[in-house]
Parts: C-alpha cells; sequence; structure tokens
C-alpha cells in the first residue's frame, strides 16, 4: 500500500509540468463558462455540474445557448455528438497506449478531451514512472483544473480584475508545441501537413462553426487513400 | 435559468451521453483482448499528427484576416514559439513565450 502510493505520487510529480499549459488556459476558460452560465441564470451548482459530468469544453460553451432556448434533450445529445465526433479520432490513437491499464481505463476514456489527449499521447513517461499512474495523474489533473475554474468563475467571477485578455492562447501554443513534437519524426510530417491543409480548406469552405466534421472526412479519405505511400 | 432543476439535469446527462459516446466508442468497437484491423492500426499511427494540426487551425478558426489586427498577433506568437522551440526544445518554455508575447500584443500593442 505504502509503496503504490509512493508510485502514484512520484507520477504525479512528473505529470504536473506537462499539465501546466492546461492549467492556464483551463482556468481562464472555465471561469469564462462560469460567468457565462451566470448570466444565463444557470448558478454555480449547474455550471459545476455540467462540467464535472459532461467535461465537453467547446460543446460546454454551446450548450449555453441550449440551456437557454428550452427543453431539448434529443437536439442536444445530437449536436453533442457532432461537436465531439473529433473525440474518436482520439480514442483510435489511444488504443494501443491505454491497453492493459485495468479499471483506470474506463476513466482515462472518460475525461479524454482534446488537451490530455494530445499530452498523453505525446509523452512517454521516464524510466521508473507507472505509466498507468502517469495518464492517470495527467487526465485527473486537467479534469480538475477545468472544474475548479467553472467554480472559480461562478462564484467570484465577477471579482477578476487581473487582465487575462489573451491567456486562453495558452492552449494554441500548447496544440503548437505538439504539433513542432510530431513534426520532429519524419514520417509524420505528411499526415501533420494533412492536417492543417485539410482543416484549413474545410475552414475556407464550410466556415468555422462547422468546420470539424467536413475537416475530418476530409483528412480520413486523403490518409486512408494514400495508405500504401504514407506508411511503410 | 429557463429550464427547472430536473429538465437542466436531463439535458446535462443528454450533453454528457452524447460526449461520452465519441469518446468510448472506438474502445468498445475495438476492445484490447483483440488485435484491431490493420486500417485502424495505420490510423493510429498516422492521426495523431493529423489531429494536432487540427486543433492548431481549429483555435484559429476565429481569426479574422480581413478585419484589424489582420491575425498579426497569432502570426507573431506562432513564430515566436515555433523559433523558441526550434532553439530551446523547451515545452513549457516555449508555450510560455508565445502565451505572454500573444497577452502583450492583444493587451498593449493592438488595442
Amino acid at each position: 500500500m505504502k509503496e503504490r502510493n509512493k508510485e502514484i505520487r512520484h507520477a504525479f510529480a512528473q505529470a504536473f509540468p506537462h499539465t501546466i499549459p492546461v492549467l492556464t488556459g483551463f482556468l481562464v476558460l472555465g471561469v469564462t463558462y462560469g460567468i457565462l452560465m451566470q448570466t444565463k441564470g444557470y448558478g454555480v451548482i449547474w455550471a459545476v455540474l455540467m462540467s464535472a459530468v459532461a467535461f465537453c469544453g467547446s460543446m460546454q460553451f454551446v450548450a449555453i445557448t441550449l440551456l437557454a432556448t428550452g427543453f431539448y434533450p434529443l437536439q442536444a445529445f445530437l449536436l453533442s455528438i457532432l461537436v465531439n465526433a473529433r473525440h474518436i479520432f482520439y480514442g483510435i490513437s489511444m488504443l494501443d497506449k491505454y491497453k492493459g491499464l485495468g479499471k483506470i481505463r474506463a476513466f482515462l476514456i472518460y475525461v479524454l478531451c482534446d488537451e490530455t489527449f494530445s499530452i498523453t499521447y505525446s509523452t512517454t513517461p521516464k524510466p521508473g514512472v507507472n505509466k498507468k499512474y502517469f495518464y492517470f495523474a495527467i487526465s485527473l489533473l486537467d479534469y480538475i483544473y477545468w472544474i475548479t475554474g467553472t467554480f472559480l468563475g461562478s462564484i467570484a467571477g465577477n471579482y477578476i480584475t487581473f487582465n487575462t485578455k489573451g491567456m486562453d492562447f495558452a492552449l494554441t501554443a500548447l496544440f503548437v508545441v505538439l504539433f513542432l513534437e510530431q513534426w520532429k519524426v519524419k514520417e509524420n510530417r505528411i499526415p501533420a501537413i494533412i492536417g492543417l491543409a485539410g482543416t484549413t480548406i474545410s475552414l475556407i469552405i464550410f466556415g468555422a462553426g462547422n468546420l470539424v466534421i467536413p475537416a475530418m472526412i476530409l483528412i480520413l479519405v486523403v490518409l486512408l487513400g494514400g495508405r500504401k505511400q504514407l506508411w511503410y | 435559468m429557463v429550464l427547472s432543476p430536473l429538465e437542466t439535469i436531463i439535458m446535462i446527462l443528454a450533453i454528457a451521453l452524447g460526449t461520452m459516446f465519441t469518446r468510448f466508442l472506438p474502445f468498445l468497437l475495438f476492445p484490447e483482448h483483440k488485435e484491431p484491423p490493420k486500417a485502424i492500426v495505420y490510423l493510429g499511427k498516422v492521426l495523431p499528427a493529423s489531429m494536432m494540426g487540427l486543433l492548431v487551425i481549429y483555435c484559429l478558426k476565429d481569426v479574422s484576416v480581413t478585419k484589424v489586427p489582420y491575425g498579426v498577433p497569432e502570426v507573431l506568437a506562432i513564430l515566436c514559439i515555433t523559433l523558441l522551440h526550434k532553439w530551446k526544445e523547451n515545452v513549457l518554455l516555449s508555450i510560455l513565450g508565445g502565451t505572454v508575447l500573444y497577452m502583450v500584443l492583444v493587451q498593449v500593442v493592438f488595442v
């Protein structure tokens, strides 16, 4: 038992630095979310409940409009699948890394958001660090940051006087850096360009509101079509 | 608050269910004790790099290149991140440098 606690502590200590950009970004965005929910009349309990149970960043912002419109659960369910469809690709990418992790695995999948996926996929724990606890630490920390941000925004959003404008760019910066990390491996370069180009084309054609699904389809078609040329 | 507490709870569950469908689907379709099809294994290797590209563009989707400041803060910050990262290869330093530069640009320079 003691040995296990030590292992978990060690994993958290190793994982924490990787999550600092998410800490910054999630606190700022979580606070924003809490404030917006408040303006629609949904207080701290509702905002925190949504963050803790649904935990789906951008969809939660979309859902603010839904909650302010009326009771359409089926529409909410379907929209949530569409907005979150990119998670399917994260799952496919993590099938191998999340193999054989036991009971913790269900939690890791439950909270597999953009940021947690990018970090867990890009980082390998140092030798001596338990892989299972390392992934658990990253996932749990990111989850806690989001809920904490929501909570703070709901109860004290109006008291924040420090100018946080632009601070959420930490998440963009995180993705840019993890993109550069992927770029280091030669085999990843063509898929990386396909991702950039496919999404840009989709943005131009379908606009900012509807770009993800067309982009995913485009990327999938090109990747599968170029299978023979791209890998081995 | 437009909805009743019970309605709100049902809405939260509906949204959670939709989200979890997308998160659990691959793991349910390809359980860990079975070898997934070759095409899926291949996708698992190439998709992450593509998805990092998607996420970068996704984060920039609301930047306007036709309105002031024409996406200049974003371009400069990404340039700074790239150079810092090539130079020091320190993930946190690159993110910190880019974010601080971006904050200065949007708060002080391009107001």
